[in-house]
């Protein structure tokens, strides 16, 4: 990469590619290099993609579908037949945990998926542009920041729960989509809705600070059109910590998706979720206690693989954030 | 100072507006009154006069203006739906103190276990008590409450059996034991994590280099630069934590059995308890916006470089 000071400016600020790439692509290599040499992340990584074909396959690997249900067979403790036993309805414990995987893994994705897809736009116009955005969207964060995430989520649960079946006209098709996955829509509103301020204000935060740099500096004076410095240099910028906040907020989904089923705010019986089995289970912890013990387990599993990469991938991404 | 504090207790109000008006208009936008969720179904008489006696039947902003007339002027959250001869203000009285030693004993555990551990472990950087804290940290901050509480049972009760199942006979009994815990292990990890860092930061400063160059105690070194300057993050993070701790108490309370608000919460949402939802609500906002303040001074406190103005 022996390129003159001059023409490296000059391509980033003009966009003309080939300089501003072959510092792109070094970036990421570079930041892979580190992440694969950090044996938590692996580990982490490992972990989930088991867990991922657990889900995708779950139709092949798991005994018995997850709505069979054998009353003469239940609490039925770990058996050839049933590996993990079965809980008060006679379900197959193991077949739960892999379809639940399911609802937790797609909770987690999609979740931040949206959150991502609402949160950086809205952060970076907000940002870059400043003005009444701005403002709605830092005092919004100021009540967020009084109101605890999961008070909040629940009750936006239940506005959903009871309109989401009912509506009607343009947003017909949610309601089906919300049928069809036993109540998982209303899970990815209500995370959606309440998660996307948090990233919109990362992203905020730099997009204010990378306005000042003298990159963006150089394309403003050499006459970008404002959307293309934002699309070309701010969110590519911007976007290392949004990696990181998004991988670490899996777990938060999936946690979230868990703790509103333990109350009985997430999914719809009889989909199958890890929390709801942990809220099953607790009721009989004194008899049959693999039935919280299993479901506990694949949700610390699956919370510590995402944790461990995500934490890789800051160090990876980040290497000055070490340590912190 | 003064001035400070008084903006700052100024702005806790529109905050808690946004709560209220934010909780009232998603409560009355959901559809399924109250009266839906008993075992009888109520006669459409009967459910109009209970719309009447509780003042359902009006307009939505009289509602709204009267509701908060009547918190503001009487601290009366009106009574609750599901249990009418019982007001909210009397069920948070009866049912927040046990929530507030379970939650404030938890907290005062993990911010003494937490930076202990994570200053330990900071000034034995590299050593086997310094990977355990790295380990248990990123354990203890990933494992939801509702893993840990009973995973702590299942131990401590089934296994061992020197602690009881569930239950609540007060704060100094062995039944406070299990909830305690349960709710101080997350916190205690994330504050053991970042007081770590706070603390490896703060050692690398040219301070702390001159503080020994000046021939101080390793004591005073430790005391009066390192562990002051390093507090400063974790205020705020433990100010974080708290509606963490709070929430954290419905799970805590349902699977352990304690009588308090988390639990009887988690059943009033289930109940559409329109009442008890808002108390509680506004009543964990102000007591988070409260301690942020609080935070913010005690940081101020620690920091004199920080103007509070």
């Amino acid at each position: 990469m022996k390129v003159t000071k001059i023409a490296n400016v000059k391509g980033r600020a003009v966009g003309d590619g080939s300089a501003r790439e072959e510092r792109h692509r070094s970036l990421w290599r570079d930041a892979f290099q580190r992440l694969i040499r950090n044996r938590g992340a692996v580990l982490g990584l490992c972990c989930i993609a088991l867990i991922m074909l657990a889900a995708i396959f779950a139709d092949v690997i798991a005994p018995c579908h997850y709505r069979t249900q054998d009353l003469m067979a239940a609490y039925q403790f770990p058996s050839q037949e049933h590996p993990l036993g079965t809980n008060q309805y006679g379900r197959d414990i193991l077949s739960l945990l892999l379809y639940g995987a399911r609802v937790s893994i797609t909770v987690g994705l999609v979740a931040q998926l949206i959150i991502v897809l609402v949160g950086v736009p809205i952060g970076a116009v907000a940002g870059y542009f400043g003005g009444w955005v701005d403002m709605i969207l830092m005092r919004l964060v100021d009540i967020m920041f009084a109101f605890p995430d999961l008070l909040l989520i629940i009750i936006v649960m239940t506005f959903i729960k009871g309109t989401l079946p009912k509506v009607g006209g343009p947003l017909a098709p949610l309601a089906t989509l919300n049928e069809i996955t036993g109540g998982l829509m209303g899970v990815f509103i209500a995370l959606g809705l309440t998660w996307w301020l948090t990233v919109a204000r990362l992203v905020r935060g730099q997009v204010l600070s990378l306005k000042e740099q003298e990159y963006v500096m150089a394309a403003q004076a050499l006459g970008v059109p404002r959307w293309r410095i934002i699309l070309r240099h701010v969110i590519p910028n911007a976007l290392a910590p949004v990696i990181v906040a998004a991988t670490l907020g899996v777990p938060q989904a999936i946690m979230m998706e868990a703790g509103l089923s333990f109350i009985g705010m997430g999914v719809d019986p009889p989909t199958p979720s890890w929390g709801m089995m942990i809220q099953e289970g607790a009721h009989a912890m004194r008899g049959y206690p693999y039935l919280v013990l299993s479901p506990a387990i694949a949700i610390g599993v699956t919370m510590l693989s995402f944790n461990f990469l995500g934490d890789g991938l800051r160090d990876a991404l980040d290497p000055s954030m070490k340590n912190r | 100072m003064t001035q400070y504090l008084i903006r700052r207790l100024l702005l806790i109000i529109p905050v808690l507006l946004g709560v209220y008006t934010l909780v009232f208009l998603l409560m009355h936008a959901t559809p399924g009154g109250p009266w839906d969720q008993g075992l009888k179904p109520l006669t459409d008489a009967a459910i109009e006069k209970l719309n009447e006696k509780y003042k359902l039947d009006r307009p939505l902003h009289e509602q709204y203006a009267d509701y908060l007339w009547g918190v503001l002027t009487r601290f009366d959250f009106g009574p609750s739906y599901r249990n009418p001869s019982q007001s909210v203000t009397e069920i948070i009285q009866q049912f927040f103190p046990v929530s507030l030693q379970i939650g404030a004993t938890a907290m005062i555990l993990a911010v003494v276990v937490g930076v202990t551990l994570g200053t330990t472990s900071a000034l034995n950087v590299n050593t086997w008590l310094d990977h355990f804290c790295v380990f248990f940290s990123i354990v203890g901050y990933s494992l939801p409450v509702f893993v840990v509480a009973p995973l702590l049972v299942i131990v401590f009760a089934l296994w061992f059996g020197w602690l009881p199942t569930g239950g609540w006979d007060g704060l100094f009994t062995k039944s406070a034991i299990l909830p305690v815990t349960a709710l101080a292990i997350g916190p205690t990890a994330a504050l053991a994590r970042y007081s770590r860092a706070s603390v490896l930061e703060v050692t690398q400063q040219d301070y702390v280099r001159t503080a020994r160059a000046k021939g101080l105690q390793e004591r005073m070194v430790l005391w009066r630069h390192i562990l002051v300057n390093a507090m400063i993050p974790i205020v705020t993070v433990a100010g974080m934590y708290l509606p963490f701790v709070m929430t954290g108490s419905f799970f805590v309370e349902t699977i352990l059995r304690v009588p308090g608000i988390g639990r009887y919460f988690v059943k009033s949402v289930q109940a559409r308890d329109y009442p008890v939802i808002m108390g509680t609500a506004l009543l964990l906002a102000f007591l988070v916006t409260f301690m942020n303040l609080a935070a913010d001074l005690v940081y101020g406190f620690l920091d004199p470089r920080i103007r509070l103005d």
